[in-house]
């Protein structure tokens, strides 16, 4: 069974604990210049979103490599670079539509999200849960779990807490 | 590891930027940011200097662990002879710009001398230069934040700066970073304002590193689970911020209410953490949007905020309409109890201008307090002010005082002087609710009688961040005591301010210690640094520290008298609450801590205190 990241931004606080624990993961170093995962202050709004690599089913960046650097990890779903293998044309970051791959200047080399190979470290250090691990099929679970406890109840507006 | 060896030290006078290494063997003694930058700052400034000369510094100083994945890892501090007091000072803030110069790969900046024309501070890692700000100058933190990043097209830069306060004297102007988180106190912005340095931009992308990655790991991860689990720290603080405490203070009755008449406030709920979340009548929407961490940090007591559109201070005027940082219990209680004003709108808004032109909200709302004394007994007039009328309880006095102070004119200058300048000119010094010329912070000392000798001896004037004995006294931590005894409160303080001087120079935040002590923090700074770091070090890390710093106001002139407090809390009753009746018993403690520190009866450090701790 594949899982996801599913990031709910409104859980997010904004302390890129996440940031670093995928630097650390990847790098060795506390570095959120190097993190595969970034949050995003929208602070006039007062939110703070993460966003890193959905894993697109059929990857643009996997399909623009010229060299074959970009794999799928069966076991995990991850599109991931294999660094031996990238030249550094860039070529990923401009098909991915959403920014999420991205070049590094230190190793001429791109970077993206591997799901740290099942076992994400940003999800584990998220504190707030905004960032978790699930069931790639059910990523909507808890959303629907909360609308579902109001179907048999008086009526309400909004959204459940 | 944990230390970068590397400072950069920036002499403003000659426009130069140049690196050195760290004195590795103060920071041995010193760990970082407060105690090692204030080594520094002793070794390097004469204590008598004026400090808005150019000879007096303004050190810029991260910790070891600043930058790292411990919990609220992002703090630094800014140390230099305070505006305010003429003592020494050091302010702690958090946000991101502390961890991103750590991530640029410095330790600390030294900035010395003057610049001829205004200036600012680019840093992109091992890279400094000292930029032109004519473009700069005259405008708010938030304008010099929007330029700074347009005109370097780089949005990840992260931005330390002053307004318009700093700019024009403001005697408590702030450092403020990330838009709204201040190193606050004692007029460090003042200070950067006369180097005419007027920001620091820094963007770092060479990350930290720590001694033993995987113990380190192992040390955090415990410490986050105890913040997670602590009532404080993992409930009471997410949900509230520092606001958490407004009712418990009032209602112990130490909430300092019209500057320090009173001991509670009848408008207190109004103004609470509560009250924050509570939707308003006039939109639906609760003044608060969201809580925000700083960089690392587990519990996120920060408060976004948003002000009522229909609000007088910003009909009209939808460059106020945005969120920003909103009222945490210090700006509260100062912009609300303080003068007597209750509305929750017009304090968030006096807050935000705090920020956007960069001065201390407790500074500045205990002396808009002194100042509507001085009105209530007919001292001063209409005619200083210009016909604005200095009520307790208006709320249009406070936010065209917020105005006027922000941009110095009319008479915010006067504001702009801090209530012992303010008070003094106008003849009743005694009215100034303030220590060493600083103003009080939120909590009575005849209510909470440990922070009376926490006010009376700390080094940097009134401050609750040196000693926060409240932890003890109303919450309980790390035990109970009775905040009306003053029996026991002399070793409470110092071990409080021993404790404490040790945190704020480890890069974390002093809120950890609502859940964490030095047990939690001790290991997590061993696995980070070179040396051996145990309670007990960490403990005569926090003693050394204390008394380098007596040394220095020593030097500087303050003598024993200094360490009291003013007539109206040693004589002048509590009028209401459990505190009814008290006044605080400084005469009573005030000895025996000096005895406890090892001092002579004059407050002198002994040859022998001094010897012991390697001064």
């Amino acid at each position: 069974m594949l899982r996801s990241l599913h990031i709910e931004p409104r859980k997010c606080t904004g302390c890129l604990q996440c940031e670093m624990a995928c630097s650390y993961e990847n790098e060795g170093m506390f570095n959120p210049a190097r993190s595969r995962i970034k949050v995003f202050n929208f602070h006039e709004e007062g939110r703070m979103v993460p966003y890193t690599c959905t894993q697109c089913a059929e990857a643009w960046c996997l399909h623009a490599c010229p060299v074959e650097a970009i794999v799928v990890n069966h076991a995990t779903g991850a599109k991931e670079v294999l660094e031996s293998r990238c030249v550094g044309c860039k070529v990923c970051t401009i098909a991915c539509p959403f920014g999420t791959v991205n070049y590094q200047q230190a190793t001429g080399k791109v970077i993206k999200c591997d799901l740290c190979g099942g076992d994400p470290a940003c999800a584990k250090a998220c504190p707030t849960q905004a960032i978790t691990y699930v069931d790639a099929d059910w990523t909507g679970y808890d959303r629907m779990r909360a609308w579902a406890s109001r179907t048999d109840a008086q009526p309400a507006t909004g959204t459940p807490a | 590891m944990g230390w970068h060896n590397k400072v950069l030290r920036v002499n403003l006078t000659a426009g130069t930027c140049t690196p050195e290494p760290l004195n590795a063997e103060w920071a041995q003694q010193y760990l970082g940011q407060r105690g090692l930058a204030t080594k520094y700052l002793v070794e390097e400034v004469d204590p008598k200097v004026d400090p808005l000369a150019p000879e007096n510094k303004i050190i810029f100083a991260t910790g070891p662990l600043t930058g790292t994945a411990a919990s609220t890892g992002g703090r630094y501090s800014v140390i230099t002879k305070g505006a305010l007091t003429g003592a020494i000072a050091c302010s702690n803030s958090g946000g991101y710009f502390g961890a991103e110069l750590k991530m640029a790969g410095w330790d600390m900046i030294i900035c010395e001398g003057r610049a001829a024309n205004p200036v600012y501070l680019f840093i992109e890692n091992d890279s400094a230069e000292l930029l032109p700000a004519d473009g700069l100058w005259g405008k708010s933190v938030w304008e010099a934040d929007e330029i700074i990043h347009r005109t370097h097209q780089d949005p990840l830069i992260r931005i330390s700066a002053i307004g318009r306060a700093g700019e024009t004297g403001v005697m408590y102007a702030a450092v403020v970073n990330d838009l709204h988180r201040a190193a606050g106190r004692s007029g460090v912005g003042t200070v950067m304002g006369s180097k005419n340095l007027k920001a620091i931009a820094v963007r770092g992308t060479s990350g930290v590193t720590v001694k033993d990655p995987a113990r380190f790991m192992q040390a955090t991860a415990a410490a986050k689970q105890v913040l997670a689990d602590n009532a404080v720290t993992g409930q009471g603080l997410p949900k509230y911020g520092t606001q958490v405490l407004m009712n418990v203070i009032n209602e112990v009755g130490a909430l300092p209410t019209r500057n320090h008449r009173d001991v509670q406030f009848e408008g207190a709920s109004h103004i609470s953490g509560e009250a924050m979340h509570e939707p308003r009548p006039s939109d639906g929407k609760p003044n608060l949007v969201t809580n925000q961490a700083c960089f690392g940090c587990t519990i996120a007591c920060g408060r976004i905020s948003r002000i009522d559109q229909k609000h007088y201070t910003v009909v009209n005027r939808p460059e106020y309409w945005s969120a920003s940082g909103g009222l945490e219990y210090e700006a509260a209680w100062a912009l609300g109890a303080a003068t007597g004003v209750d509305d929750l709108e017009a304090l968030t808004y006096a807050n935000f201008l705090c920020n956007e032109q960069g001065f201390d909200p407790i500074s500045f709302g205990a002396t808009v307090g002194a100042a509507m004394e001085l009105y209530d007994m007919g001292v001063i007039t209409d005619a200083e002010t210009g016909g604005l009328q200095l009520r307790f309880g208006s709320a249009e006095a406070l936010t065209t005082l917020a105005e006027l102070t922000g941009h110095g004119e009319g008479f915010g200058r006067e504001i702009g002087l801090g209530s012992k300048r303010l008070c003094e000119k106008y003849g009743h010094p005694d009215l100034s609710m303030s220590v060493k010329g600083q103003e009080f912070p939120a909590y009575d000392s005849r209510g909470i009688q440990g922070m009376g000798l926490t006010y009376a001896t700390s080094n940097r004037g009134a401050c609750h961040l040196r000693s926060y004995t409240v932890s003890s006294e109303i919450l309980g931590i790390p035990e109970k005591t009775d905040p009306l005894a003053s029996e026991g409160k002399a070793g409470l303080v110092k071990a409080f301010q021993d404790a404490t001087a040790a945190v704020d120079s480890s890069g974390l935040c002093l809120f950890t210690t609502f859940a964490w002590t030095l047990g939690d923090i001790a290991p997590q700074l061993d696995a980070a640094c070179e040396g051996e770091w145990s309670i007990d070090r960490l403990l005569e890390t926090g003693e050394r520290i204390w008394n380098m710093e007596r040394q220095f106001n020593l030097a500087a002139g303050f003598t024993a008298k200094d360490d009291t407090l003013p007539k109206r809390l040693l004589t002048e009753p509590a009028k209401t609450g459990p505190a009814k009746g008290k006044v605080n018993e400084l005469p009573k403690m005030l000895p025996e801590y000096y005895q406890l520190r090892g001092w002579d009866t004059e407050g002198v450090p002994t040859g022998e205190t001094l010897s012991r701790l390697g001064l």
